[in-house]
């Protein structure tokens, strides 16, 4: 844990997420507190970024065509990309660990279907699947998160299959099992908490993941539906006014990669430190 | 190997197979109704029923999937809903620009990226922090943004490139040089970025190859024995870093047809991933259907050819499938 704290990488992963996930939170605070509120849009439309309108009202990152402040969109769109991401990771990891532990467990048939299932979901492209799932329902950011959770958990499952698989042999499960103790009561009390560790690298990644393709399903108009704000519905709107307005659909994509950034490296450096021979090799 | 090949074949088809009943089933039962989306809302209950019927729409489900299955495997892939064009004359259009978009940048993604990678294992701690905060920002940008980025920069203020489209309007009227040049124009945005968030994975991982092989006895026997640098960075460790970035580029094929159906998208480039998008907004169901079918046939034709690709690097891997 201590390596941890001294990485560079964890530290700025960490600091950019704590950052974002508090003005995202703080988002009535920190902004004008309205990302649809639209005054008289002739005159407030495309003010560009550090602009003052003539209500004497301050826009840090200017307006887009209906006058509405981007910065102000860009925090309340952070709650919903960040909270979509982060519930999909949720679902993803609940789906992975259940499918990767009974895999992992039950030898046999059980565990070939879930490893033939897993193989092949991943065989799909990831884009193709959200896209055929997407389209069997009205749009809402309640269907992308159940989307992205059914289309993220083969490399948790993977995981968790390999490092329970791994734990069965050990004498403590064994020990656990001549008790009588049911299966069941013994993988989830005493396998699964074991098997965890690596999961939390997966997630580190996978949020970065699951924010970006909520924001692309959003820029496809299949995601988190306009006026609400979201990254993606923002570039989306954004697109249309790149010659006159560029930063309605910048804005919104630099925080998209500083924060999948963040999360890249803070998994690399989770990953680091949980891997004592990689630790090795740093110091060396 | 030739056994090896026969069984990879065999499970790529049952992929294949899987993927485009699933997509059969997701579809059908799928809530809106594409024959009122084709008649428009003035229809009357009689004329849907009719256009139901011609379509086949009223069978049940398990009739409407073994005649579509049986059409489908003779090659008849049925009529687009929307354009009311044959889906395989519309798919036939789309595959080679697919292939020529997502092959050509694959080349060049993974060339770039071994390049920058073992650059950045043989280079000193600051050229290695850059580069990798480099190819880590690359890694983590949307194609799509990244797309129209490149847009407003080449297109809107530098008036270089075309925005959209695989040929300008006036190509039927262009010529030898210059309708190449047109088409060239028009490749070079949706390859910019497809390639740039390519090269950062690529490197990423070549970078951690790299490092591994290095930390094994034997480059530390090779460096002992007096080998150049550059000999033992070219002989010893490239060639034993290549095994798992190969290995990677088939792992990574999903996720390259993923980010082309967004670029595609974006530029209008009329691929495989453009027809699907739109497909999908228009729930057009036989093209979503074939679409999905042959990004699976894709990505199980470009899994084979890099297992291939891995025998080929790795003599050890030859020989013990000669063994079993």
């Amino acid at each position: 844990m201590r390596a941890l704290w001294r990485d560079r990488r964890a530290a700025f992963g960490l600091a950019v997420l704590v950052l974002v996930a508090s003005a995202a939170v703080a988002a009535p605070l920190v902004s004008t507190g309205n990302p649809t509120a639209q005054h008289d849009v002739v005159a407030t439309r495309f003010l560009r970024p550090l602009a003052t309108d003539h209500a004497g009202a301050f826009h840090a990152l200017g307006t887009d065509r209906f006058g509405r402040d981007v910065w102000t969109r860009l925090v309340y769109g952070a709650r919903v990309s960040l909270a979509v991401g982060a519930l999909a990771v949720l679902l993803s990891v609940v789906i992975g660990v259940l499918i990767g532990g009974v895999a992992g467990f039950w030898p046999g048939p059980v565990r070939t279907a879930l490893l033939a299932l897993t193989d092949f979901v991943l065989a799909v492209p990831r884009v193709v699947l959200l896209l055929l799932l997407a389209a069997m329902a009205r749009p809402s950011a309640g269907l992308v998160v159940v989307v992205l959770g059914l289309t993220g958990w083969m490399s948790v499952a993977r995981l968790v299959h390999g490092e329970v698989r791994s734990l069965a042999a050990r004498p403590f499960v064994e020990g656990a099992v001549a008790l009588g103790l049911p299966r069941g009561r013994v993988l989830v009390r005493h396998i699964l908490p074991n098997a965890l560790t690596p999961v939390i690298v997966s997630a580190a990644l996978g949020l970065g993941n699951a924010i970006t393709l909520e924001t692309s399903l959003s820029f496809l108009g299949l995601g988190v539906q306009p006026p609400t704000p979201s990254w993606g519905n923002m570039i989306a709107s954004g697109r249309d006014t790149l010659v006159n307005a560029p930063w309605v659909a910048a804005a919104p994509g630099i925080a998209l990669v500083l924060v999948v950034v963040a999360c890249t490296l803070l998994g690399d450096a989770l990953q680091d430190a949980l891997n004592p021979t990689m630790r090795y090799q740093t110091a060396r | 190997m030739l056994a090896h090949l026969g069984t990879r074949t065999l499970a790529g088809a049952v992929v294949v197979a899987g993927v485009v009943t699933l997509t059969f089933l997701l579809v059908r039962l799928a809530p809106g109704d594409p024959v009122e989306r084709l008649l428009g809302p003035t229809a009357t209950p009689a004329q849907l029923e009719a256009q139901r019927r011609a379509l086949g729409l009223d069978r049940p489900l398990a009739a409407q999937y073994a005649i579509w299955l049986g059409r489908f495997a003779r090659g008849d892939w049925g009529t687009s809903i929307a354009t009311g064009r044959p889906v395989r004359a519309l798919l036939g259009d789309a595959v080679p620009a697919t292939l020529a978009l997502v092959g050509t940048s694959l080349v060049l993604s993974y060339l770039l990226g071994l390049a920058v990678g073992a650059w950045q294992s043989g280079a000193g701690p600051r050229v290695d922090t850059a580069l990798s905060i480099a190819t880590v920002t690359l890694f983590a940008v949307p194609g799509y943004w990244l797309g129209l980025m490149l847009v407003m920069a080449f297109t809107y203020w530098a008036h270089w490139l075309p925005a959209f489209g695989a040929a300008g309007l006036d190509a039927d009227g262009l010529t030898g040089l210059s309708r190449l040049a047109d088409r060239l124009r028009h490749f070079a945005l949706p390859l910019a970025t497809l390639t740039l968030i390519g090269i950062g994975g690529a490197a990423r991982f070549v970078r951690g190859a790299m490092r591994d092989v290095m930390s094994q006895p034997f480059v530390r026997t090779a460096e002992a024995k007096g080998l150049s640098p550059f000999h033992v960075t070219r002989r010893h460790v490239a060639r034993n870093a290549l095994i798992p970035v190969v290995t990677l580029l088939g792992l990574s094929l999903p996720a390259l047809f993923s980010g082309a159906v967004l670029v595609e998208a974006v530029f209008a480039w009329p691929g495989v991933g453009r027809r699907l998008v739109e497909a999908v907004q228009a729930r057009d169901y036989p093209v979503v259907v074939a679409a999905t079918a042959v990004t699976a046939v894709l990505v199980v034709a470009g899994n084979l050819l890099t297992d291939l690709g891995v025998a080929w690097i790795d003599p050890r891997i030859r020989r013990e499938r000669r063994e079993t």
